[in-house]
């Protein structure tokens, strides 16, 4: 079983994608460009603080308003691991599985948990915080598949028959 | 069994005698939609993914809205990549300056009741104001729909929410939605369809009923859906066939949950700064000084809503201290607004008119503000740093009270502006 330890994090509830990027800066030509602005208006020293393998811990309803896809490949591009909040807004689910950012789903350690401390995840299995398990659910099969062929662009250039 | 509106409209578009919430199916899509702001980064999805063209030019829209007139250096570079595009892969649809995208799509009679419609932009939802099943989605999952014509879904539970009687004067649509996301919570709606129905649904516009669907998202819903009626038929110019007249939610359906509410008991409502669900009534809130009043968006820029907010101002002057923005949602209401002499209501009273388009809602063009400062607006979205600075305090609320508030220069009810 996949498994892999983090530094956390802490938001908190309705963290929306205005929050994650805001729009004055989605027209900027490339991801790389945006990330240093991931989360201004909230926090706007976290971009740059935030290190490869780190996990975000938030409340509910994470990823909630807009549609735009830049909010999940910004956070990515940021280098955060996976995201552990209490339930996420759908489109954001969504544009999260296609670009190969795990999202879990964990109601109660978000209670729990403390900026700065390390949790070790177990995929499809449990979240471990200073030796205390909060498990997590399985993903449905088709969203796996998503993920196993590494993002929607390479399941469908495979597809139409194209190198990876 | 009986079936909800959508679990119709995704049966009947796969072809099934019916589905159940939870079932994953893959969807025909009837038509898309493709803003500005998405535009080079679908096209970047689309030449990546390796499709040699577009399964259908003619079901595909695309729509300049956020970024026009562009307001930074790099925005035209969003109008040549799609206009390169369409030139490529034979798209018709092309609207380069005539409004915000989910205005077009049911007013330029793209969207029909019953058919299946995804767009890069979150308020998609609204084309459910006609009986449709439309949602928001990114640019990756469009880039593949471009390629396939084809879109996985779960069929969603449904929130049955019916609301009979009369809604008191000066109490519009925008009022109901705000209370119901209030009620809901920001993620009350989540993964979930709301159904709407009852007498006061009945008796409502198909623009009344658009400003409902285009906020459902806001309580974190994947669609709303009206029952499409003679007013839609007229609203679409066809006659409704049998499947679209059967698209109503059975007695014998399943719902997640039901909300009853008599329209005789809501009242003008804002959502407070920062969030959707901080519903307070105008009452509660009047004396708030403010410095900018905005009646515009999909949510609230359509001819009633100028209207509306012209009716107030008659003959009044906006506060010397206020700036009152009026953006028309499409050129074709502004157009409408201007031969009824509603421009030159709101223009004689003080308003800045602006052109068509998404305009201050997304915080991309003029009337952006600044620390401490607060406006009251008609848009759908009150969120930190949305209209400016995150210290911006941003009051959502209908066009009747937003107009009465610039002419009084603080917090009121309409009719208490004088």
């Amino acid at each position: 079983m996949e498994q892999f330890t983090g530094k956390v994090w802490v938001l908190g509830d309705d963290i929306d994608t205005d929050i994650i990027i805001p729009t004055e800066y989605l027209a900027l030509k490339t991801i790389e460009d945006m990330k240093q602005y991931g989360f201004s208006p909230l926090r706007p020293e976290l971009a740059a603080q935030i290190q490869p393998g780190d996990i975000i811990v938030a409340g509910k309803n994470f990823g909630c308003g807009s549609s735009r896809e830049q909010a999940p490949e910004v956070i990515k591009a940021l280098g955060i691991r996976c995201i552990i909040a209490g339930s996420f807004a759908r489109i954001f689910f969504r544009n999260s599985i296609n670009n190969g950012l795990l999202l879990i789903e964990q109601n109660d350690l978000h209670d729990y948990v403390q900026e700065g401390d390390t949790v070790t995840v177990t995929v499809n299995q449990d979240v471990d915080h200073n030796g205390q398990k909060f498990p997590i659910a399985s993903l449905p099969e088709n969203l796996v598949e998503i993920i196993n062929a590494g993002g929607l662009v390479k399941a469908m250039r495979r597809r139409n028959g194209l190198a990876e | 069994m009986g079936q909800t509106i959508i679990e119709k409209i995704i049966s009947h578009n796969i072809g099934a005698e019916s589905v159940k919430p939870g079932d994953i199916v893959t969807v025909q899509v009837d038509r898309v939609m493709l803003d500005d702001i998405m535009i080079p980064f679908i096209v970047a999805k689309f030449e990546e993914m390796g499709f040699p063209q577009v399964w259908d030019a003619d079901k595909v829209v695309l729509i300049y809205d956020h970024l026009v007139p562009a307001s930074q250096q790099d925005d035209t570079r969003h109008y040549k990549i799609g206009d390169a595009f369409a030139e490529k892969y034979g798209i018709q649809n092309l609207h380069r300056s005539d409004g915000i995208c989910h205005q077009l799509m049911t007013e330029a009679g793209y969207v029909k009741p019953g058919d299946a419609v995804f767009g890069t932009d979150s308020h998609t939802t609204t084309y459910g104001c006609v009986g449709a099943f439309s949602t928001g989605i990114g640019y990756t999952e469009m880039a593949a729909i471009l390629g396939t014509g084809t879109l996985w879904v779960k069929v969603p539970e449904t929130i049955r929410v019916q609301i009979d009687g009369k809604l008191p004067e000066g109490v519009m649509s925008k009022d109901v939605i705000l209370r119901l996301i209030g009620d809901l919570g920001a993620d009350g709606a989540t993964y979930r369809c709301l159904e709407f129905t009852g007498s006061a649904v009945e008796q409502m516009t198909v623009s009344s009923r658009m400003t409902m669907a285009n906020m459902a998202i806001e309580a974190g819903a994947k669609c709303a859906v009206f029952t499409p009626d003679e007013k839609t038929a007229e609203y679409c110019g066809i006659q409704l066939d049998d499947f679209q007249k059967s698209l109503t939610g059975d007695s014998d359906a399943v719902y997640a949950q039901t909300l009853i509410y008599q329209a005789e008991d809501f009242e003008p409502v804002m959502a407070c700064p920062s969030q959707v669900d901080k519903i307070r009534s105008v009452k509660e809130l009047e004396g708030t000084i403010i410095d900018q009043v905005f009646i515009g968006s999909c949510t609230n820029g359509r001819l009633e809503d100028l209207k509306v907010a012209a009716d107030v101002l008659k003959g009044k002057k906006v506060a010397d201290f206020v700036k009152l923005i009026v953006t028309p949602a499409s050129r074709k209401v502004y157009e409408e607004a201007a031969a009824q002499g509603i421009l030159k209501t709101l223009a004689e009273a003080g308003a800045i008119i602006t052109h068509p388009g998404c305009g201050l809602c997304c915080g991309r063009t003029g009337g952006i503000l600044s620390d401490g400062e607060r406006v009251v607006a008609t848009n759908n979205r009150n969120f930190l740093g949305r209209m400016g600075t995150s210290k911006v305090e941003i009051y959502l609320a209908s066009p009747a009270t937003a107009a009465a508030c610039a002419a009084a220069g603080r917090i009121v009810s309409a009719g208490q502006e004088a």
